[in-house]
């Protein structure tokens, strides 16, 4: 009973906390209706027993949005992020398209043939969950998960405006390095 | 060892929590000096963030040309509300509120929820001081949340769990403060920066006239400037479980041990705070990510053989 209301409330909740997302005219407002939303998909998860998941959704979510909202109201144009204005773009496909998409979404969940529960609940369920997802492809997910912390320490370099050789110089051997603002390691 | 706690602490732990906070402050303003001024004794000084407290909360509220109010309100009132709620992992004595299998990372959750609600509060007032107050918490905050972390799950490494009683169970006989000290260290530093205090209170600085805080009054202000205090003495509080072998001492009882240990470190960051001057933060960022993310890496290695090797 009391997992049901909880179920329910925090459904309802994130359901329309992500509706407005579309219907707030403030960046800010926006992306905090957002991260309420994934907060309470945290704690749909914690319902399930899956603890160690719920709560580190909310700890990654929390810090995403907080930074997803800086860059939100950069580049909306719209500098104090207080001027009204529309997230939506093309919105009558958007709507068409969502639409559907949830349609689709929910009538495989209604409609496909769950198996009935063979055996008891696993102790650890987040355990049993990282086994069955990763267990026999760990290999792919370590190759998976370096390549994606090199591709992001690639794009940092790259796009990064001053590198260590703008710093030290051409052979890195500057004792002091060379800063627009001094301070810091070293200086 | 750990008992599950009567349901009436959920109701004391805020109580329990703002008084800790008001003693905190007392004690930090006559460390502060406020004691030497005429007509004012030490007790008259250490009652004197009460008072301003109760005068906040008769004061009016200050309103700004198209402010946010409802995400400054938000952010206002999540600040102690975070603080109370990753306060309830803490134990005290060997009874907490709850004792969830993921207690540290829920600590850690609600600290962050606590740094992003500095953003909203100074997003609110549409005012400049204050947006760059907030502007400059989510900026710092990213350098001071990852060696926390690290420090965090050092501690649950020792202890090969992430629940807040096994950790303190595991430091029978060696804190693991003796044998992590890198991680404590660090532990403290984030703790008061985590907490936008002291050294580290450049978002509420006053070269930006107040930061965050600039344009609230009345029992805004008092959520603001309170929740912080509640900040601090929850995270101060977690290193006791963490770090200092919890309620385990011998003699006193565990909440007599958790009550003079949390004393301790509390007192040694306010003797900070009046130690040291306000940080240069270009020069702490700097410091953080290029010493202290691999110092505590370091130290998260050491105690992963040693746990390996048990």
């Amino acid at each position: 009973m009391l997992d049901d209301t909880v179920f329910w409330v925090l459904s309802a909740l994130a359901v329309g906390s992500g509706i407005m997302v579309f219907r707030f005219d403030s960046m800010a407002r926006a992306t905090y209706a957002l991260l309420l939303s994934l907060l309470c998909v945290g704690g749909l998860l914690i319902l399930l027993g899956l603890d160690y998941l719920g709560v580190v959704i909310v700890l990654m979510m929390t810090i995403e949005m907080a930074i997803m909202g800086v860059f939100m109201v950069m580049y909306m144009m719209n500098p104090a992020g207080l001027v009204p204005m529309s997230m939506l773009h093309n919105k009558k496909g958007a709507a068409a398209l969502c639409t559907g998409v949830f349609l689709l979404m929910a009538l495989g969940i209604v409609l496909a043939p769950w198996p009935p529960r063979a055996g008891t609940a696993e102790e650890d369920p987040t355990r049993a969950l990282g086994e069955s997802l990763m267990g026999p492809q760990m290999l792919t997910m370590m190759t998976l998960g370096f390549a994606l912390f090199s591709t992001i320490v690639a794009t940092v370099l790259l796009a990064t405006h001053r590198g260590r050789y703008d710093r030290l110089g051409d052979d890195l051997r500057a004792r002091r390095a060379d800063d627009p603002v001094p301070g810091g390691v070293g200086r | 060892m750990p008992e599950a706690a009567p349901l009436w602490a959920a109701l004391v732990l805020p109580a329990a929590l703002c008084l800790g906070a008001v003693a905190a402050a007392g004690f930090d303003a006559v460390v502060g000096g406020g004691a030497g001024r005429s007509g004012s004794g030490v007790l008259g000084t250490a009652s004197a963030p009460l008072r301003e407290g109760l005068r906040l909360l008769a004061q009016q509220r200050r309103t700004t040309p198209s402010a946010d109010v409802a995400l400054g309100r938000v952010g206002l009132g999540l600040v102690p509300v975070a603080a109370v709620l990753a306060a309830a992992v803490v134990p005290w004595g060997f009874v907490s509120v709850t004792d969830p299998a993921v207690g540290i990372v829920w600590f850690n959750a609600m600290e962050v929820l606590a740094w992003a609600a500095v953003w909203l509060a100074g997003w609110g007032p549409n005012s400049v001081l204050s947006l760059i107050g907030g502007y400059r918490f989510l900026a710092q905050g990213l350098a001071y949340e990852l060696p926390h972390m690290f420090a965090l799950t050092t501690a649950g490494l020792g202890a090969e769990s992430l629940r807040v009683s096994d950790v303190v169970g595991a430091q029978q006989g060696l804190w693991f403060a003796v044998w992590m000290p890198a991680a404590f260290a660090v532990y403290l530093l984030s703790a008061a920066a985590m907490s936008y205090w002291g050294p580290f209170g450049y978002p509420l600085g006053g070269d930006a006239a107040g930061g965050a805080v600039a344009e609230y009054s009345g029992v805004d202000r008092l959520l603001l400037l309170g929740g912080r205090w509640l900040l601090l003495v929850a995270t101060a509080a977690f290193s006791v479980p963490l770090f200092l072998g919890g309620g385990q001492g011998p003699l006193l009882p565990g909440w007599a041990w958790t009550l003079l240990k949390t004393a301790a470190v509390l007192a040694v960051l306010i003797a900070a705070r009046r130690m040291l001057p306000v940080l240069r933060a270009d020069r702490y960022m700097e410091f953080a990510w290029m010493v202290l993310v691999p110092l505590t890496l370091l130290q998260a290695l050491f105690v992963a053989v040693v746990v390996l090797n048990r």
